[in-house]
């Protein structure tokens, strides 16, 4: 693999966090190598960096960190890569889009302030597909990112520097933004830890929208710990994301705290019941498949059962989705018109064509396509055929996830059908490019969480795991995923 | 099918001036893709009630309670062309 570690040897966030309050770790020394690494790496996973900023913080942290209002944080000194779809207040913010070129947001998204508020240190803004559209950040303005196990191949998308960047060292933590997998993706391919939260978990507020009723923001990290760890962190409170649910007071989101400290116990794992729905099996390459098979198997072992189930509606997600993601944008990305930031034309001309002529330079192919799409489903005499319907389509896939999820407690899938494949490989093929996300989609239309933890590898690359578990039951699925990686030491 | 005509008004309607090269790579693409989006005719969806919000939360409101807000030099600092504390906006006609 590409870097001078391998992902056993990787210090976790939770073991920075100590190493710096005790002074064993020097914040500054911890990223000084890390901002050598990014500067040697040939992955492109940054399009912006925060350096100065941060090495500024780590001093701060290495000075302060016995007192109590730095030792009480619990990522303090962290360093941390964060997507470009996420406002980040002085730090140039562009979607990896040439329209958002030079734009520095004057706001903190609201999960930026939580994570400031725990002591993470900003390293940078990471390489996205434009405006989150793509399977392979190779959509970027900015250029491609690599994949850490083999530069030829695609890191996954849309939130590739952020995977890549926690795969090859360039950041103990990230966080990515999840519309159709853009998380898991990225999370499969490079072999790491991605979560998609449930719709409604995590404030939205400061995220360059997409697909809103879609998208959530989430963790990315080396191991499921460290997920756990982050995903209690972004899902801080909010009242200015009206679509963020209001928990009950019984809920908790403390998602690490139970289960971390019994060491010995898989007791979760006994009676727990597993769906496996072949509708996410058919199609998958015959490596991946396997792996995940032996994965299933060893849930078995730790006392689970499991049962092939069908949900035959899922052969319409991919459909329903693309018609709704593409809907959601062209309404979406009518904000970006050069007047209140981004990119200007030098000479005006009326109104209307001024628009047009910075519009048309600003977006990228993929972008014009989505829109261009979406327009269309929206317009006039076509909006029941094609946004009211894959609503409704929607409605059925969701129903279908409930159904499943009240009599399974979680269900298991490949993330990916495949391993990552080669840069340029599906690129010129929109349609088989948006194939791709298969698996991932259905999840996001239903709006239920899902985590992919590594499961293994086939020829050198990485394979996902995915678990879905029902609205609001991170709790379940983490603690799932963290005895599997306990018990398989993937 | 979409046609040229067509791809080159929904692009005035999206604002975005699409060139003769992306208005031909557009027909070709975006009929296939229309063409895929048509599996969801085999469903009977005629009763079902579409799904906004996967929860189902509506009329969301919070305190009617002003929170700080940015100044006049925070919103202008990223406009490209401004002019005595205004947006300068390209002429309407």
């Amino acid at each position: 693999m590409y870097g001078d570690q391998t992902m056993n040897d990787k210090l976790t966030a939770t073991e920075t966090v100590e190493g710096i309050k005790t002074g064993d770790i020097s914040c500054e020394d911890l990223l000084s190598k890390i901002y050598e690494r990014i500067a040697r790496s040939k992955l492109n996973c940054f399009i912006t960096l925060n350096k100065e900023d941060a090495l500024e913080q780590a001093i701060e942290v290495d000075k302060h960190r016995t007192e109590e209002q730095y030792s009480r944080k619990k990522l303090l000194g962290v360093p941390i890569a964060i997507k470009d779809s996420i406002s980040t207040k002085g730090i140039q913010t562009t979607c990896a889009s040439n329209i958002l070129t030079g734009y520095v947001p004057p706001y903190d998204a609201t999960v930026i302030e939580a994570l400031k508020r725990e002591g993470a240190i900003i390293l940078g803004k990471t390489n996205m597909d434009e405006f989150c559209m793509g399977t392979s950040t190779e959509t970027s303005y900015y250029g491609a990112t690599k994949n850490p196990y083999d530069l030829h191949r695609v890191p996954g998308g849309s939130s590739g520097g952020s995977a890549a960047a926690v795969a090859a060292d360039e950041a103990v933590l990230a966080i990515g933004s999840d519309t159709g997998g853009s998380i898991r993706c990225p999370a499969s391919f490079c072999g790491i830890v991605g979560l998609k939260p449930t719709y409604g978990l995590v404030s939205r507020y400061g995220l360059i929208a997409y697909a809103n009723s879609l998208e959530q923001i989430g963790p990315m990290a080396a191991s499921v710990t460290d997920t756990a760890l982050l995903l209690e962190i972004l899902s801080a409170k909010d009242e200015r994301d009206s679509t963020q649910v209001k928990l009950n007071n019984n809920a908790s989101t403390n998602y690490c705290c139970h289960w971390i400290s019994d060491n010995d116990e898989t007791g979760g794992i006994t009676g727990m019941k597993i769906g496996v729905p072949k509708e996410f099996i058919e199609g998958v390459s015959p490596e991946v498949e396997k792996l995940v098979w032996d994965a299933i198997q060893k849930y078995e072992g730790l006392g689970a059962t499991y049962e092939q189930i069908s949900m035959r509606n899922m052969k319409y997600a991919l459909a329903s989705y693309y018609i709704i993601a593409m809907s959601e944008a062209s309404s979406n990305l009518a904000r970006f018109d050069g007047l209140r930031y981004g990119l200007r034309t030098e000479k005006d001309e009326d109104w209307h064509t001024t628009f047009s002529q910075i519009r048309s330079k600003g977006f990228g192919e993929e972008v014009k396509r989505r829109i261009i799409l979406g327009t269309y489903a929206l317009s006039a005499g076509y909006y029941g055929k094609y946004y009211l319907k894959a609503l409704k389509v929607r409605t059925l896939i969701k129903r279908e996830f409930d159904t499943a999820l009240k009599k399974y407690d979680m269900l298991a899938m490949p993330t990916m059908p495949f391993v990552a494949f080669e840069l340029g490989e599906r690129i010129k093929d929109p349609l088989s490019l948006y194939l791709a996300d298969v698996n991932t989609v259905p999840i996001n239309l239903a709006g239920v969480p899902s985590i992919s933890i590594p499961c293994g590898f086939s020829n050198g690359l990485p394979v996902g795991l995915q678990l879905v578990g029902t609205h609001f039951d991170e709790d379940r699925i983490l603690k799932a995923a963290f005895d599997y990686e306990r018990e398989s030491g993937i | 099918m979409i046609g040229k005509e067509e791809i080159e008004h929904i692009g005035w309607l999206a604002r975005i001036a699409l060139n003769e090269t992306e208005q031909q790579l557009f027909e070709e693409q975006l009929s296939s893709i229309l063409d895929y989006f048509a599996v969801l005719d085999e469903l009977d969806t005629e009763d079902i009630e579409p799904t906004y919000h996967v929860i189902g939360i509506k009329d969301v409101i919070r305190d009617d309670e002003p929170k700080g807000m940015l100044s006049q030099a925070e919103v202008l600092r990223n406009a490209p062309k401004q002019e005595d504390g205004y947006i300068k906006s390209p002429r309407m006609f």
